[in-house]
């Protein structure tokens, strides 16, 4: 038909027109929210908490990894003497250990000094005082450059340093730390896992909500279609729907985590105290929830994509 | 407007529901088209809105040969003809506006303008006060009315119309057909499908008649080409 498509001046025209046309099929896909609260909000909790369980494991990574930044990532080497040595003995020897090539710092710590912290921190104070002597050792922290904090070599000097005459015990303080790093190294991988899994379970439940959607449609879609609308005109509400169902998710899932870690911050800041330290829970912070939130609109997108790819091209008018 | 050449349509399950069909229907005509149940007449409009392709031959509407269109054309192709339905497809969960507004969103119109329309359109109808109602609370003569405002919204050129009046009674029928007569006075061709032999004979347009798949021509219309 020649000019089927002829432009019309009553049209709108593009872009402006079209930009309109989009937002306003974008507020009218929200219509469905409104038509069935119940069910729409179901779909939405259930994929909030999809979503809010690899949001929330990603946090406590997060976490474990401020509490592990505490340390520099370089090994540090508690040397313990042996406590007949007086501490001016043990002073010499932490100014000749500061001429090893292999140390890059060395801090010393009396009896009596080691004895005032832990009294600080530890909440033993009156234990101690019991005591007729002190029983805490002279200290002597070691840091080694950073050129020999890898492994091997820190497993030399810690045997040199084993071997000297005032020697009670030497720790290497890292170790507990690489663990954790090992731990959270495996943690990683098994959040990737599970953030996979259910970013499917949420492409799933989206593509499934949209594909009911649609089949509940389908006199309208016959119509639409009989009276001249076009494929992108008809798939558009239903994708921005599942748009929403990803971004409504992803809010509740914002949401969830937030409030889980509010309630758990009070009690972890309790504990911290005990251990002296400053750390404290961080939450998802705007950067990683606008995250979630792309990425949840995103597998809205998909998901919707996905159902209105296999299904929407199935109903012809007959 | 409508040229059908030597068209054949074979359903699978190999029932032949046309057999070679040939006939001319001039611009701004307006035309019967009857036969017995299962003739083919859904069929043959089904033809010219593209929602059905012939097994052979060729389909022409307003001088395009549809057996060239691609899938993505067809809902322009549609949009130049107004379709009619016993059944009426509506909406029920939209107002009487919403249904008659449908044709001109699709098409990207202004908001003005749809407004300006869709009450012309209900207007020429008889419906304007019941822009605000649902389908459902409307009587079927009036729902049949709102499905005619809603296939001249657009101002196609062709209205197609299949037992528009299969549902109503003798006077309601006739003030349908004299509205389709108001939109061929103003230039619109209509093809109506319909079983109502009175009706027809008493209007006095040209008919087509299938029997069988089979098409005898009413001589009042042009030897096809
Ligand atoms: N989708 C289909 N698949 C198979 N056969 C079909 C299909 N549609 C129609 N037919 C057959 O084609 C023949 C013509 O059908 P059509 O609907 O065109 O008849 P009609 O003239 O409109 O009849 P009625 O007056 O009852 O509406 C009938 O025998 C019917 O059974
Ligand atoms: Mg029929």
């Amino acid at each position: 038909m020649a000019g089927a498509d002829r432009r019309q001046p009553a049209r709108h025209s593009l872009p402006g027109g079209l930009v309109l046309s989009h937002l306003r099929t974008l507020i009218a896909s929200l219509g469905v929210f409104y038509r069935t609260p119940f069910s729409s909000l179901m779909t939405s909790a259930v994929l909030g908490i999809a979503l809010a369980l690899p949001a929330g494991l990603y946090l406590i990574l997060v976490n474990i990894q401020q509490l592990g930044a505490g340390w520099d990532g370089t090994a540090r080497i508690s040397l313990f003497i042996k406590r007949s040595v007086p501490d001016a003995e043990a002073a010499q020897l932490a100014r000749r250990l500061r001429q090893w090539p292999e140390i890059a710092q060395v801090t010393f710590r009396t009896r009596a000094q080691a004895l005032e912290e832990f009294r600080r921190h530890s909440g033993f104070a009156g234990a101690l005082r019991a005591l007729k002597e002190n029983p805490l050792p002279a200290v002597i922290i070691i840091q080694p450059t950073r050129r020999h904090s890898e492994p091997r070599a820190i497993a030399a000097l810690l045997e040199r340093l084993r071997q000297l005459p005032l020697t009670a015990r030497a720790q290497l303080d890292l170790q507990w730390v690489k663990r954790l790093f090992s731990i959270m190294e495996i943690g990683q991988r098994a959040v990737h896992v599970i953030a996979g899994l259910l970013a499917l379970a949420v492409l799933l439940i989206i593509g499934n909500t949209i594909r009911l959607d649609i089949q509940n449609r389908r006199d309208e879609i016959i119509i639409a279609k009989l009276i001249g609308a076009t494929d992108a005109f008809i798939r558009r509400p239903f994708l921005y729907g599942g748009l929403w169902y990803g971004l409504i998710g992803g809010a509740l899932a914002w949401l969830m985590v937030e409030v889980a870690i509010g309630l758990l911050a009070g009690p972890v800041q309790r504990l911290a105290t005990l251990y002296a330290s400053q750390f404290s829970l961080t939450g998802l912070g705007l950067l990683p929830g606008l995250t979630l939130l792309g990425i949840a609109a995103l597998l809205g997108l998909a998901g919707s994509w996905l159902a209105v790819r296999r299904h929407l091209s199935a109903i012809e008018p007959t | 407007m409508i040229q059908f050449h030597h068209v054949f349509k074979r359903y699978p399950g190999g029932h032949e529901a046309l057999s070679d069909v040939s006939f001319t229907l001039p611009r701004e005509t307006m035309a019967f088209l009857t036969g017995h149940s299962g003739a083919g007449k859904s069929t043959l409009l089904k033809l010219v809105s593209l929602i059905e392709r012939p097994t052979r031959g060729q389909v022409l509407v307003d001088g395009v040969n549809l057996g060239a269109t691609r899938r993505r054309r067809i809902p322009y192709i549609r949009r130049r003809i107004g379709m009619i339905f016993q059944d009426h497809r509506l909406l029920y969960d939209r107002t009487v506006f919403d249904n008659v507004a449908l044709p001109l969103v699709i098409s990207g119109y202004r908001h003005q303008e749809i407004a300006r329309r869709v009450r012309a359109a209900l207007d020429k109808v008889g419906l304007l006060g019941k822009e605000r109602l649902y389908p459902v609370t409307l009587s079927g003569g009036e729902q049949q009315r709102v499905g005619i405002a809603r296939a001249v919204v657009n101002k196609p050129p062709l209205l197609l119309a299949d037992e528009p009046t299969g549902n109503l009674d003798p006077a309601l029928s006739l003030e349908i057909m004299h509205l389709f007569e108001q939109f061929n006075q103003v230039g619109v061709t209509v093809l109506i499908a319909t079983h109502d032999l009175g009706l027809v004979q008493r209007l006095g347009h040209p008919v087509l008649t299938l029997d069988h798949g089979r098409l005898q021509a009413d001589a009042r219309l042009p030897e096809p080409a």
